[in-house]
């Protein structure tokens, strides 16, 4: 058991070397390997979920090097669950990648894929301050090239200006470690939750200074307003499946903003009402600008975009409160969200691809396969808006109940359901443009061409410019997969709605482990061979 | 010292915000550089300033009398992380400008506004 927390870093990087070693040349190898890498690393996810699901918390040293000097690993319900929900979006997007013939468009897109999930599942897995930052950079650094996967004049001025972002944001980073660094003496996490604990009340000015550098640099990767202007053009100019694998990106964020809030700043220290006081408002308008940029938007993959702003504006919202409840909720919500982002970008792709790569909102002759993906759509919208039946429902019902002790849950509450209507709006409107509209069109024609006038002069697609790479249908290699990858993603949703009840125990036994820090800072630093 | 230090930081900081706010690639790729090295400065300074002190414990010798080792091996990895973080945003804005034919680093207006397809 005990080596195998390391299998989920150790596995994707080992394909993705295999990867680029070997089998540059040869598609079908790298598809093979890489979806056989992501397929175990869903058997591992799902195996250390199983271990860690009793509660107990796994503690992997490596080098066997004493905490805390040495870098280890650590293994509780919260990173298993995390690390699930990665592996199998990972998977399912995967196929999809395949599918669609996203991945012969540019070079390396399986090894980089699986350098990502590396870093992603380092990043969930790391009890390390320093080394949580190492494997932001791995993830990130992955994600450059899959951002910018395909080329592109647009693609890469998208591209330039996430790296940049992100480099500011990393910098930041180190900062706040370093400041961090300099109060505690330590990067260990459990180790600086004991040494935060300690510090006199008086004492903790530069603490706090550090806690809310950390803050900033998880919004950034969360995409929080007002640090959010990097993610509409990120996202709407990548590929569409590498949008929606970096669905779960910008949860790694509020990842990090509930593990270090619960663990090494927890409840009544000086420094999380500050950062509770901070991050309520940043939430509230973020899911106000979120949801008004799904309303506004005239261009499908910026939909999605905002609507994955929203989302994590959503999501923060129930983290600020900060009590078991209400992270339980966020977790409940992280999952959906993640979930039906990613399911909202893949269906942006496909209708990309069905017009010759572009997305705005006006009128086309009617797309190939239009009413199975205008289902999909319908669903991903119900989903997302919150609407019944479906999980957005519940998870947006569990935020509402968890505000209710809030002094402020009037404003809150009302910022959630009228946003909700902007959504269902900015999605209906989105889905008539895209879906309905073209059959009007196609009637009126047809109409024309019966009573002998003249067709109508209908909108011709746009001329591409020989040089841009686009989507295209053709290229396709199985679009059946492209709907069951999609659909799986869908039915993730609808088992989350079905399972609620189970899913919302666990989710709140996660909480309750989260809110009882002591046996996760005692089996880093007590339970050790020659302990202090 | 601790104030040459700071204003080093502090004036490497400020060059670096100042040239990453140009965006223009070649000064923000410059400025990126001043910060990361204002950052890495800073990070030496989070283990106290102490010269001519040994970085390892030597014989238990004084608790007060040693260098922290663990900042130097944190900076150590922050430049090799921003180095190669230089490379990739050098390769892109190259890419990007060899592509897009200009070299600003916010969007262009055909990423707003639909063009019917003639982008740029």
């Amino acid at each position: 058991m005990s080596h195998f927390i390391i299998a989920p870093v150790v596995l994707p990087a080992l394909i993705g070397g295999l990867i680029i070693l070997w089998m540059r040349h040869d598609m079908l190898l790298q598809r093979v390997f890489s979806t056989a890498g992501s397929v175990l690393l869903l058997g591992v996810s799902l195996y250390l979920a199983y271990y860690a699901s009793g509660g107990d918390i796994f503690v992997y040293r490596l080098g066997n090097w004493p905490a805390p000097f040495g870098i280890v690993l650590m293994l509780d319900r919260l990173a298993a669950l995390m690390m699930v929900l990665t592996a199998f979006l990972g998977l399912v997007v995967q196929l999809y990648g395949i599918g669609s013939g996203w991945d012969r468009k540019g070079w390396h897109f399986h090894a980089l894929w699986q350098f990502q999930m590396m870093g992603v599942m380092g990043a969930f897995l790391t009890g390390d301050a320093f080394n949580l930052f190492v494997f932001f950079e791995v993830l990130l650094i992955a994600s450059y090239g899959l951002m910018i996967h395909g080329g592109g004049g647009l693609r890469l001025r998208a591209g330039v200006q996430y790296v940049i972002i992100n480099l500011l944001g990393s910098t930041l980073f180190l900062a706040a470690l370093g400041t961090l660094y300099a109060v505690t003496g330590t990067l260990n996490m459990a180790d600086m939750a004991v040494k935060v604990a300690e510090m006199p009340a008086e004492d903790t000015a530069l603490l706090r200074t550090g806690a809310v550098l950390l803050m900033l640099v998880f919004a950034i990767k969360a995409a929080l307003v007002p640090l959010h202007f990097w993610l509409p053009s990120t996202y709407a100019n990548a590929p569409g499946p590498v949008a929606a694998l970096f669905a779960i990106m910008s949860k790694v964020g509020v990842y990090a903003i509930i593990r270090f809030y619960t663990l090494v700043f927890p409840g009544d220290s000086v420094v999380e009402h500050i950062i509770a006081d901070m991050l309520l408002p940043a939430a509230l308008i973020t899911l106000v600008v979120g949801q008004i940029g799904v309303l506004g938007g005239r261009h499908l993959g910026r939909v999605a975009a905002m609507s994955a702003v929203a989302s994590i504006g959503t999501l923060v919202i129930a983290v600020t409160m900060f009590t078991p409840a209400s992270i339980a909720a966020a977790l409940y919500y992280t999952i959906h969200s993640t979930l039906s982002a990613a399911a909202l970008f893949l269906i942006a792709d496909m209708v990309a691809a069905r017009r010759g790569g572009e997305l705005w909102l006006s009128l086309r002759p009617k797309i190939r396969d239009s009413g199975l993906i205008a289902s999909l759509f319908f669903m991903t919208a119900i989903a997302i808006a919150g609407m019944p039946p479906l999980s957005g429902f519940i998870g947006k019902l569990l935020i509402l109940d968890v505000t209710r002790p809030d002094p402020w849950w009037i404003g809150i509450w009302s910022t959630i359901l009228v946003t909700s209507l902007f959504a269902i709006v900015g999605f209906g409107r989105a889905g008539s443009t895209l879906f309905w509209l073209p059959f009007q069109l196609q009637r009126i024609e047809r109409q024309a061409e019966a009573e002998g006038r003249p067709r109508p002069q209908g909108p011709i697609p746009p001329k591409l410019e020989p040089d841009e790479h686009i989507q295209d249908i053709e290229d396709a290699v199985s679009p059946a997969m492209t709907f069951v990858s999609t659909g799986a993603l869908l039915a993730g949703l609808v088992l989350l709605t079905v399972f609620a009840r189970p899913a919302m125990q666990m989710t709140d036994a996660i909480a309750e482990q989260l809110f009882d820090p002591a046996p996760y800072v005692s089996s880093v630093l007590i339970e050790q061979e020659g302990a202090r | 010292m601790e104030a040459l230090v700071a204003i080093a930081i502090g004036a490497m900081t400020a060059a670096g915000v100042y040239l990453v706010l140009r965006l223009r690639t070649f000064p923000t790729v410059i400025g990126m550089t001043m910060l990361s090295y204002a950052i890495n400065l800073f990070l030496v300074t989070t283990g106290r300033l102490a010269v001519d002190k040994p970085p390892i414990l030597h014989g238990h010798g004084n608790l007060t009398d040693y260098t922290d080792p663990l900042p130097q091996a944190l900076t150590l990895t922050a430049i090799v992380i921003s180095f190669g973080m230089t490379a990739v945003v050098v390769l892109l804005a190259l890419g990007a400008f060899i592509e897009g034919g200009d070299d600003y680093i916010d969007m262009p207006e055909s990423d707003r506004r639909e063009t019917g397809g003639d982008h740029e």
